[in-house]
């Protein structure tokens, strides 16, 4: 169970010597309890008060590396059951599977389509991170050559070994064990082979078992067997199990400190209809899943859920923000309008869309101002005529429009004054409209 | 270590709501829980789903969805039959975006004279929605309020600038109400706060808090919507428990992944899956984060939707 800062206190030196960087020991212990900071920023406590106040400290849910290198995933270590309590912190890994009977076409495309998943939103890369490798001949040679085939092209992408067959996995990992594959999965029949692979080989182990109640003794008996990286299914397919199930993990894990499902989950959102398991894939997404695993990666369904999962694991304090630049938007001339906005994501994208729907090409000025929306902004001071002509003035954008005139938002109608007084001779600043979706009417009228 | 099913006990429950008369009539809201987690709770209605209809010719839908409805779009009364002969909708919403001064300005008596009609065509349930602009939804709403008297629809959706107006006209002939505010959870409580404070039966309202789409702020929505459930629910704070309806066609629709054609951004994929996928996945996170009435355009994204509330049930 989780102590209290106060019992954790107990256990400090209580020298209050600062080198952990908190002024006191009782602040630390009060950070620790929040687990918010490593036991190991105390250099001076004793080692069986560590190993005691370790496994209060650790997170509630384990952080499991699956793959190695720059490419590996990093899924658990989540602390609560609302993004808006704090923040989802690493966010779920896609995969697709492929079967070792499929066609070796069928295996190179989706290899291909793997390898090319990438898209960039809001400055983030986001792609489909891993390859689970299906067995379905339960043939071990069969199974290898395929491992084999992934590892050699699609070098670095983390793998997640699927068979229930030791003697399969043990094939697979004959071409992958030192990248850290996933290995899926041990049950209660082949628990003993499957924890001593995943033991030899340093990889993380997933445990399937039918229900929360077998999958709680599968854990503790894995443990038992000396595995520390575990990832669990409690076999939940249909979309009301895996909520109903995946909700009562993730609380017991982080309410309760309930020890056998203090580990990451993996599901399979498997179904005929790709939309359908986009949308299955969707609830996994949101409701606490950290490995998911598709049979297809089409470009419509990844973008779908690539976007989903940043918008869900986007840290609830921080705005997302965009580069301060000028952006092109349409076919621009050096004679289209100028809209100065801020670089809240939600403020661009909105204004952007707008722009775009009003089909009168423009160029986008977005000033950084630490991601806050027009108002907010301008009440923080980041907003300032001083700083948006500062920023007209450094862009280049004299270089680009052969005009002198730019649209601010209607809300900050209050800075035109000043703003063309910074700007200088020969500006003029148009007041716009409050609201982006009065763009179209009021870009298309000045287009006339 | 046994396994317990680890239960949170509740105090509140969301509002249920009746919309429509007759047999066609629907229940939303209603529950004791979150979302779907019937091992604590109960959630006696599904979430339903109106389709949007409105009362010009969409020409800013992009084709993916604008072609779906070529046929009938130019005639709402046969558009809204339609939606229920063909598609079979749960209910309707029209929205009334003629009336908007920067569309064609249509005059109340003539908006009220379509909601006559498409009453009359229809017995599902209709959601009647003015062109959110606040001075013009005053007169629009008030007309064809009375217009639908005895129907029981939903007419919105008031704001803070206009709800007094709205409100009354609502109380006055009996509809429900949408009560919408921007995007904050203190804002729909306030609102609602207000609406009852003037006398407006609290049962009686739908909060929409303000919907956004998939990648363009659906994170807010969702956070948002989770915090008005937890209050609603932990708390029992009656200002937090009407059912939520979301509007989330018109944001989904007018978003780049839905119109940007493929030749164009190769690395976005088919736009026709495109299009439809961004508005279910969006109505996904809505019912997930405990929406109770949604406002869609695509037949093919609400039958996906749909199908999944059917498998979290």
């Amino acid at each position: 169970m989780a102590l209290s800062g106060v019992e954790i206190f107990k256990h400090l030196p209580k020298t209050n010597c600062k080198k952990c960087g908190f002024p006191t020991c009782l602040a630390f212990a009060m950070k620790l309890a929040a687990k918010g900071v490593s036991i190991d920023a105390c250099p001076d406590i004793s080692e069986e008060a560590k190993k005691l106040l370790g496994e209060a400290s650790a997170p509630p849910i384990k952080l499991i590396t699956i793959g190695a290198g720059d490419k590996a995933v990093k899924v658990g270590e989540e602390v609560v059951l609302f993004r808006h309590d704090k923040k989802f912190f690493n966010p779920c890994g896609f995969a697709v599977a492929i079967k070792d009977t499929e066609l070796s076409d069928e295996i190179k495309k989706k290899i291909e389509a793997v390898k090319t998943s990438e898209i960039d939103r809001v400055g983030q890369k986001l792609r489909v991170e891993m390859i689970a490798v299906t067995d379905s001949a339960n043939d071990p040679a069969k199974f290898a050559s395929v491992v084999k085939n992934v590892v050699d092209s699609a070098p670095g992408v983390p793998l997640i070994l699927h068979s229930m067959n030791p003697s399969v996995i043990e094939a697979g990992l004959a071409h992958c064990a030192d990248k850290r594959p996933l290995i899926y999965a041990a049950t209660n029949e082949n628990a003993d082979a499957m924890a001593k692979l995943a033991k030899d080989k340093k990889c993380p182990l997933a445990i399937y078992a039918n229900g929360l109640d077998a999958l709680t003794s599968l854990s503790e008996k894995v443990k038992g067997l000396g595995v520390e990286d575990i990832v669990l299914d409690s076999g939940a397919r249909k979309a009301k199990d895996m909520l109903e199930h995946f909700t009562m993990i993730r609380r017991s894990a982080v309410k309760k400190s309930f020890k056998p499902f203090g580990y990451p989950v993996i599901t399979f959102a498997n179904r005929d209809d790709s939309m359908m398991e986009a949308l299955i894939a969707g609830i996994g997404v949101m409701k606490y899943a950290s490995i998911i695993v598709l049979n297809s990666i089409e470009k419509w369904k990844m973008l779908s859920l690539l976007t989903l999962r940043q918008n869900i694991y986007t840290d609830p304090q921080v705005p997302m923000q965009v580069e301060q630049k000028i952006y092109k938007v349409g076919e621009a001339t050096d004679k289209s309008p100028v809209i100065v906005t801020t670089n809240f994501s939600l403020t661009y994208f909105i204004v952007r869309g707008e722009i775009e729907n009003s089909k009168v090409p423009c160029w986008l000025a977005i000033l950084d101002v630490e991601g806050l929306s027009v108002l907010t902004a301008w009440a923080a001071g980041k907003f300032s005529p001083t700083k948006i002509a500062a920023f007209i003035k450094e862009s280049g954008l004299e270089k680009t429009v052969s005009h002198k005139e730019v649209i601010i938002p209607g809300y900050v109608a209050v800075l035109s004054g000043s703003l063309e007084e910074k700007l200088g001779e020969g500006w003029k600043v148009v007041v716009g409209p409050r609201e982006a979706n009065a763009l179209p009417a009021f870009l298309k009228s000045k287009a006339v | 270590m046994a396994f317990t099913i680890p239960k949170e006990n509740y105090n509140g429950k969301v509002y249920e709501v009746e919309l429509g008369v007759g047999d066609r009539a629907i229940k939303i809201g209603g529950e004791s829980t979150l979302p779907f987690l019937a091992f604590e709770g109960e959630m006696p209605n599904r979430p339903s789903i109106a389709i949007e209809i409105q009362d010009l010719p969409p020409s800013d839908w992009p084709d993916t969805v604008k072609k779906v409805y070529e046929k009938v779009s130019s005639n709402p009364v046969a558009w809204a039959k339609f939606c229920q002969d063909e598609l079979k909708a749960d209910a309707v919403a029209l929205r009334l975006i003629s009336t908007h001064p920067d569309q064609k300005d249509t005059k109340p008596e003539d908006a009220a004279k379509l909601v006559s009609e498409v009453l009359n065509a229809i017995s599902i349930p209709v959601i009647i929605l003015g062109s959110e602009h606040i001075e013009k939804d005053i007169a629009v709403l008030k007309t064809v309020a009375e217009t639908a008297k005895g129907k029981n629809c939903i007419i919105g959706k008031a704001q803070e600038e206009n709800h007094k107006t709205i409100a009354a006209v609502a109380m006055a002939n009996e509809h429900k109400l949408i009560a919408m505010s921007q995007l904050d959870v203190n804002l729909a409580k306030q609102l609602n706060i207000l609406l009852t404070q003037m006398g407006f039966v609290k049962e009686r309202i739908l909060t929409d808090p303000m919907s956004s789409a998939l990648g363009y702020g659906l994170e807010y929505t969702y956070s948002v919507m989770e915090r008005i459930r937890l209050a609603a629910l932990q708390q029992n704070d009656g200002a937090m428990q009407p059912p939520i309806v979301c509007d989330i066609g018109k944001n989904v629709w007018k978003t780049k992944e839905t119109i940007a054609a493929e030749a164009e951004l190769p690395e976005w994929g088919s736009l026709e899956e495109r299009g439809i996928i961004w508005e279910a996945m969006t109505a996904a996170g809505m019912i997930m984060a405990g929406a109770n009435l949604l406002v869609m355009r695509h037949p093919k994204s609400i039958e996906l939707t749909k199908k999944l509330i059917e498998e979290l049930r």
